[in-house]
């Protein structure tokens, strides 16, 4: 177990390090999203009661489009030079390698999502401290959501010699319910209106998305990774 | 004698589907409400057992394959979802033209046709994974795994938009507003049904073969091509 | 139940891509201590097969067992180290930072530690906190050698480790060969340079066409005329 945890941590913090190194994907993310941002502030008056119903369908998509940017990259950075091979031949379980991965792909997509929201609340003015804490959590939910399906799906088209186009094209339907309870709740809080009874089925389906699927993919990367 | 099993199947689906359409069209009376439109009805619910069925079926197909590795399994579960999938564009279409003509809209997020719209990208997606995927073992392979992610998916969206849809109930697509349909309509839903069974087993044997028949060409150019 | 003095059994295994056969019914018992050169052409199946002994691949057939244990398992992972054709390092991470990474994988108590003596033995020891991109192609095959035997692997597995080599770095290889073959280690080796495999070898191993042709200790007369193996045994 100890050996489980500790080559999952060494496996985030070397993907981390290396992004905070070359942050490459880090700055095209955050670029990509802050430019979806200005052409929808172009698109909706950002003052009006439209903009009260689409806020959440609106960061869900621009943090599911960045996320696309920072997942690819996942295990293609592996490939260079072989380095998946070293890490699949070492003692590391297939599972750890994969929530190392996961993790770190939680962490950037965060950092992302937050800058994201600083220039979300610039153009739009919103009120996000009402309901800090709701929110986060809802944002973490729906990252971890979209980081596990991306980062299995990363190692499963690695090989494949249309990743870049393979992996939003698997990765997108399978999020749908992850993102549809995120964007409701999303746009609910930012609006003010607590999780309660009405909307708090969604918060059911965005924790069992993430607790299936977080099973599912640690169950099945060694099939994905080695045969 | 597989031969024979077509072409048995294939009479027998003809047969019924003939004899109902001569039902439907002649025979049946307008309903009450819904003018003449509802027989289409007669075609969309046959083809949302069909279209669903392909998932839990290329589940277990997918689940076979990863546990025995014999290409059969794979080659069964390629068929019947790119069988599935033409059933699913017949409910989406169906559908959408009901729903045009009863309500004047062309989409409504009723519960059967979301879930089958993500069906339908699900399953595309799959079919594209497998055209970019040239070696059959890492073909067999890789499509089981998005197959098994693909039908926990549609479980997870069917159960949300169905527990969303009890407490903001939308539009839905059914004949059985009232409650049940008058005895002597309903039968030729299960001839149909019976029917578009025949059909998608003569359509699932006709694909298996040429998956097979596929790969065997695969192996010979292999084998053409080692020096 | 482990085989008395045998390292590494491979208990006829196969490897099909589709209905094509890349590796036929292959059945090798590897003495412990013993260096073998896996030798055969392009295409024959020596990388698929080391791919399978790495845990890399699953056999599609067959098992390999490393005392008894499938090598898949992870007590017997920490006993193989691999050289592949890519280096498996890091380019933007410093020579120090990738070999503490593996040090870590492999379980050490102190990874930094065991980096830095390996970034001793290898002689880049100045460099350490280089980044690898900025290393020359001598610099970062050694950086790999030193990644491939720092946690001091019972079973080594190289393919075609002499390609592409500079003098230096074959040099450290050779000492590291002979070292570890002298230190009773189980080498396999697959390569083209027939000369210095053959030199190093205790036992051979012939694939063609994905078949174990010819298995048996080195001669002599291979040292002399390494292709005539190849005469014998290869495409009639």
């Amino acid at each position: 177990m100890g050996h489980y945890l500790g080559s999952t941590f060494t496996i985030a913090a070397k993907d981390l390090r290396s992004e905070f190194r070359t942050k490459e994907a880090l700055n095209a993310s955050f670029a990509f999203s802050v430019v979806i941002l200005v052409l929808f502030s172009f698109a909706f008056d950002p003052s009006s009661e439209q903009l009260q119903t689409i806020s959440g369908g609106l960061l869900w998509l621009v943090f599911s489009f960045a996320g696309a940017l920072i997942l690819n990259r996942s295990f293609a950075r592996e490939l260079q030079n072989d380095c998946l091979d070293a890490l699949i031949s070492s003692p590391a379980p297939a599972g750890a390698i994969f929530l190392g991965k996961t993790v770190a792909n939680f962490v950037l997509l965060m950092i992302v999502e937050l800058a994201s929201l600083a220039v979300f609340a610039l153009f739009y003015e919103s009120h996000f401290g009402v309901q800090l804490l709701p929110i986060a959590l809802v944002i973490a939910l729906g990252t971890w959501g979209i980081t596990v399906i991306g980062t299995l799906f990363s190692a499963l088209t690695v090989n494949l010699r249309m990743r870049e186009m393979m992996l939003p094209t698997l990765v997108y339907p399978l999020l749908i319910p992850a993102l549809m309870a995120a964007m409701t709740l999303t746009t609910d809080l930012m609006n003010g209106t607590p999780i309660g009874k009405e909307n708090g089925i969604w918060l059911r389906v965005l924790a069992g998305f993430d607790f299936i699927y977080s099973i599912l993919a640690v169950v099945f990367i060694d099939v994905v990774l080695v045969g | 004698m597989r031969n024979k099993i077509v072409f048995v199947l294939g009479a027998l689906a003809a047969g019924i589907l003939c004899w109902q359409l001569y039902n439907i069209l002649l025979v049946l009376p307008n309903e009450k409400d819904q003018g003449a439109i509802y027989r289409i009805v007669y075609f969309h619910v046959p083809a949302i057992f069909t279209g669903f069925m392909g998932f839990f079926v290329a589940l277990g197909a997918s689940g076979a394959y990863l546990a025995t590795r014999n290409l059969k399994y794979d080659a069964f579960a390629a068929a019947v979802t790119e069988v599935s999938l033409a059933f699913a564009t017949i409910v989406l279409a169906t559908g959408m033209i009901w729903g045009r003509i009863i309500w004047g809209i062309w989409w409504t997020w009723d519960a059967r046709l979301t879930t089958m719209l993500v069906c339908w990208l699900i399953y595309a997606g799959y079919l594209m994974l497998r055209r970019a995927i040239d070696e059959p073992t890492q073909r067999a392979r890789l499509s089981a795994v998005v197959s098994i992610f693909g039908c926990t998916d549609i479980l997870i969206v069917w159960k949300s938009i169905e527990w969303w849809r009890t407490q903001h109930p939308a539009p839905v697509l059914s004949v059985r507003d009232g409650g049940g349909m008058a005895p002597g309509m309903e039968g030729p839903i299960y001839w149909n049904w019976l029917a578009l069974m025949c059909l998608a087993a003569v359509l699932v044997i006709i694909r298996m073969r040429q998956e097979n028949m596929s790969r065997e060409i695969d192996s010979l150019r292999r084998l053409a091509h080692s020096y | 139940m482990a085989l008395e003095g045998v390292a590494l059994e491979i208990n006829g295994v196969s490897k099909f891509y589709g209905h094509f056969p890349a590796l036929k019914d292959i059945q090798l018992n590897v003495a412990a201590g013993a260096t073998v050169a896996l030798l055969g052409r392009n295409g024959a199946g020596k990388t698929t097969l080391l791919r399978i002994l790495a845990g890399l691949s699953k056999p599609s057939e067959g098992s390999v067992r490393v005392n008894g244990a499938d090598v898949r398992e992870q007590r017997t992972r920490r006993r193989i180290g691999v050289l592949g054709h890519g280096i498996s390092l890091y380019d933007e991470l410093s020579a120090a930072e990738n070999l503490r990474i593996f040090a870590q994988l492999y379980g050490y108590a102190d990874p930094a530690k065991r980096a830095a003596e390996w970034l001793e033995r290898v002689g880049l020891e100045r460099v350490r906190d280089g980044l690898v991109r900025e290393f020359s192609r001598g610099m970062r095959q050694r950086l790999a050698v030193a990644r491939a035997f720092l946690h001091d692997p019972d079973i080594l597995l190289f393919d075609e480790p002499f390609t592409a080599l500079d003098d230096r770095a074959i040099a450290v290889l050779q000492n590291l060969l002979t070292g570890a073959h002298a230190a009773g280690r189980t080498i396999i080796m697959s390569t083209h340079q027939l000369r210095e495999a053959l030199l190093l070898a205790t036992h051979v191993a012939l694939v063609q066409r994905g078949q174990l042709v010819y298995e048996g200790a080195r001669t002599q007369e291979m040292v002399d005329d390494p292709g005539y193996l190849y005469r014998t045994y290869g495409d009639n």
